[in-house]
């Protein structure tokens, strides 16, 4: 007797969204769950953004630290370096020194640097506030006005920034990060006001916030998996964007990725570990509906393309 | 093959005497049908339809045991595809594999390795579970004398693993008393290894050429009145093994299909050539419904992520994970250190004691019950209240640790200052950051 492999049928599609100036990079379009390949479609490849800080960044495990040394302390450089050496398919600035809680920089400066690394790369270019409305309205807004254009993702964009940082990415050009603290139903209203608020359906993306392995990766891992149910078997519209994922910062904050093998023989080498502790963590995201990734070290970056070639090809 | 509501109704009394708790017969076969009754909550059932409805309703993954005594795996008995549905129940068995022609040393390492790498993590000690043993030699001494050696260094289930139905059964004879898991039979030993599973009490592993061969073997094994199996379509790439672990959950739980209704046996070991490479093929067979995953080995950098993919893939999304409350040490604090106070929702406790730890100042930090809810949500809901705080303050004694009277609160609790100074008279209430990423600097700054 011959084993029935069951499918199941899918009634929605995640939309199709053009990232970039020149729309470089499309992710989404997917019409079956993520790499469920023998019963739909996933037309694009999901994207892994590589993390540029605009200021050196404070306590990095050296492990993270080493493959960027000799650039830290430029993000111009240090963008082109992920793009040159490491293949970055896409540039993730986070602007960490407007934090009003450590360096404070100001928004003018922020808009230089972005100005700045956007110039520098031929890649889509994601820009992170540092989730403090009272800043992050200001910078992004600013942000955006002066990359007029250029299509810049803007995140993270919280209920509280939406229409202040929605207005200036309709007015300027740009593509939004619609970012809810791990919650289908909070994602789904920012999406729904977003879209009255008049932000393109073409320009939304779906950061339903993340966690690192260990460190409640799982609610946000059920949270994607719900979300795409929803989009692609409940033709919920709402909830139909590509989702990204801010992951690298979690990750190498983590305790693991910082103690040293002589702090804890068990947990062994310390930089094969935070890799793949980032791998993973990445990994898990990608089977539970993530389209852009942020990452870090390029080991773990390449660790995470192999798997996703083994996966998707069938052989 | 599962019953409908109408099958099972059939075989039900139909008298509607309504003493199972449900007013009629048929409404009660309509909740048997899905699973949210049981039969023995009817007292008139034939002994006929009790056993046509056994098979019925019983899990659609069947749950068995590896092993024996303290370190037994239970494997299986999931119900769902995704864990959000309710939850995934008996998390994946992960195995180092050993073989009769490694290196002693090879195997040693290994050995030593399954039997130290051990985390504990919110109550949870996590470490792998099982060792497979493989005939690679084909010699009989050698794969008696690895099976002795593993049964007699390590703490844990065995799988042992021919082809070969004499070799297999020496090997069962050397640690039949472990219960190891017999890998495997395949269409051509199946009689012999059945034979082995019955006459030593195992749990059988079968290996199909693929789904249909499977299907058919396991049909033909639980006909020979084998119950306890474990299967393995046989695939070895990443996509199609996939695609089989999809095809198998589905198949045994929307399709009822008893023929593919057991754990799963994978092998990433068999899938990569590099352990980093192929740890993160592990961690798919977590999320995607591995029974059983082998590695071809150990270390702590691979095994440590990938045990905590499975920890975060199995816990309970019923339940919160919570951390116990009490009074924390983080980096060996003294009288004058700074004393902070968090909730026991376990991911901020984690996240709290990170980042204590990483400010490198010694601290106490005070985690009150607060039922797993997080710092907002349990003051929303009085369960981070001024009394609930003091109460647990005046508990753990954290007065007789400490000469100052000063007491960190999260920023997000500001508000209970005030109830917090009345119940604690003489104490200073300081109001920490909101966020937990500002505690490093907040902690540096801080004056006793």
């Amino acid at each position: 007797m011959a084993f029935e492999e069951p499918t199941i049928s899918y009634n929605g599609e995640i939309r199709e969204i053009s990232l970039g100036k020149e729309a470089d990079v499309t992710v989404g379009g997917e019409t079956c769950y993520p790499f469920y390949l023998f019963e739909g479609k996933m037309p694009h490849r999901p994207v892994i953004a590589m993390d540029v800080y605009d200021s050196e960044p404070e306590e990095w495990p050296e492990s993270i630290l080493a493959p960027f040394a000799d650039v830290v302390d430029d993000p111009v450089a240090w963008a082109k370096k992920c793009v040159e050496s490491y293949g970055a398919e896409m540039i993730a600035l986070q602007l960490v020194s407007t934090d009003p809680n450590g360096l404070d920089t100001s928004p003018e400066q922020a808009v230089e640097v972005t100005k700045k690394v956007a110039a520098a790369i031929n890649v889509p270019l994601i820009v992170w506030g540092v989730a403090n409305p009272e800043k992050d309205r200001v910078v992004l807004k600013m942000v955006a006005e002066a990359c007029s254009g250029e299509n810049l993702i803007l995140g993270p964009v919280e209920e509280d920034v939406y229409k202040a940082v929605g207005a200036a990415a309709i007015a300027y050009g740009h593509t939004i990060a619609a970012s809810t603290p791990i919650d289908i139903n909070l994602a789904k209203q920012l999406n729904i006001l977003l879209g009255n608020l008049g932000v393109s359906d073409e320009k939304i993306l779906t950061d339903p916030t993340v966690s690192s392995l260990g460190y409640g990766l799982e609610y946000c891992y059920s949270v994607m998996e719900r979300i795409r149910l929803a989009a692609l078997t409940q033709e919920d519209e709402r909830l139909q964007f590509p989702i990204l994922a801010n992951m690298a910062k979690e990750v190498w904050k983590i305790k693991e990725t910082k103690l040293s093998q002589e702090d804890d023989p068990l947990l062994g080498d310390q930089t094969k570990r935070g890799i793949l502790l980032e791998a993973m963590t990445a990994q898990l995201f990608l089977l539970a509906g993530t389209d852009i990734l942020v990452m870090r070290h390029p080991d773990a970056i390449q660790l995470v393309r192999d798997f996703v070639d083994d996966l998707a090809t069938d052989n | 093959m599962a019953l409908t509501g109408i099958q099972i109704y059939k075989l039900l009394p139909q008298t509607n005497c309504g003493d199972c708790g449900v007013p009629t017969c048929l409404a009660f076969a309509m909740s048997l049908a899905v699973g949210k009754a049981e039969l023995a909550a009817c007292p008139h059932a034939s002994e006929e339809a009790k056993t046509e409805l056994a098979d019925a309703s019983a899990p659609p993954i069947r749950p068995l045991e590896i092993g024996t005594g303290e370190k037994v795996l239970r494997v299986g008995g999931e119900t769902v595809l995704f864990r959000h549905e309710k939850t995934f129940v008996n998390s994946p068995g992960i195995a180092v594999l050993v073989s009769d022609d490694m290196s002693e040393e090879d195997v040693d390492g290994r050995l030593e390795r399954f039997n130290t790498l051990e985390y504990e993590r919110v109550g949870l000690t996590l470490r792998a579970d099982l060792v497979a043993i493989e005939a690679v030699s084909g010699d009989k001494g050698k794969f008696e004398a690895l099976a002795g050696k593993v049964k007699e260094k390590i703490q844990g289930g065995i799988i042992l693993m021919s082809d070969d139905p004499s070799l297999m059964e020496a090997a069962c004879k050397v640690c039949a008393d472990c219960k190891p898991l017999i890998y495997g039979a395949t269409k051509e030993n199946m009689d012999d290894m059945a034979k082995l599973a019955k006459e030593y009490g195992c749990s059988l592993a079968v290996k199909g050429k693929n789904l249909d061969e499977l299907s058919d073997l396991t049909a033909k094994l639980t006909e020979d009145g084998l119950k306890d199996l474990v299967i393995d379509s046989g695939a070895r790439t990443v996509n199609k093994a996939f695609r089989d672990q999809v095809s198998i959950r589905r198949g045994a739980i929307l399709k009822k299909d008893r023929s593919v209704g057991f754990p799963t046996i994978a092998f990433p070991c068999e899938m990569a050539d590099d352990l980093m490479k192929e740890t993160l093929i592990a961690s798919m067979f977590v999320a995607k419904y591995g029974g059983i995953i082998v590695l071809s080995d150990l270390q702590g950098h691979s095994l440590f992520p990938l045990l905590l993919a499975r920890m975060n893939i199995y816990t309970d999304p019923q339940r919160p994970m919570a951390a116990s409350p009490g009074i924390y040490e983080i980096g060996g604090p003294d009288e004058n250190s700074p004393v902070l106070v968090t909730c026991n929702f376990s991911l901020t406790y984690f996240i709290v004691s990170g980042e204590v730890e990483a400010s490198r100042v010694p601290s106490w930090l005070i985690v009150v019950d607060t039922e797993g809810l997080s710092v907002l949500t349990a003051w929303a809901a009085g369960k981070f209240a001024g009394d609930a705080v003091g109460i647990a303050m005046k508990k753990f004694e954290i007065a007789d640790k400490v000469k100052h009277k000063k007491v960190v609160i999260p920023g997000y609790a500001a508000a209970i200052s005030g109830e917090l100074e009345e119940e604690l008279d003489g104490w200073e209430i300081l109001v920490g950051p909101r966020e937990s990423a500002h505690i490093p600097a907040y902690l540096r700054e801080w004056k006793g």
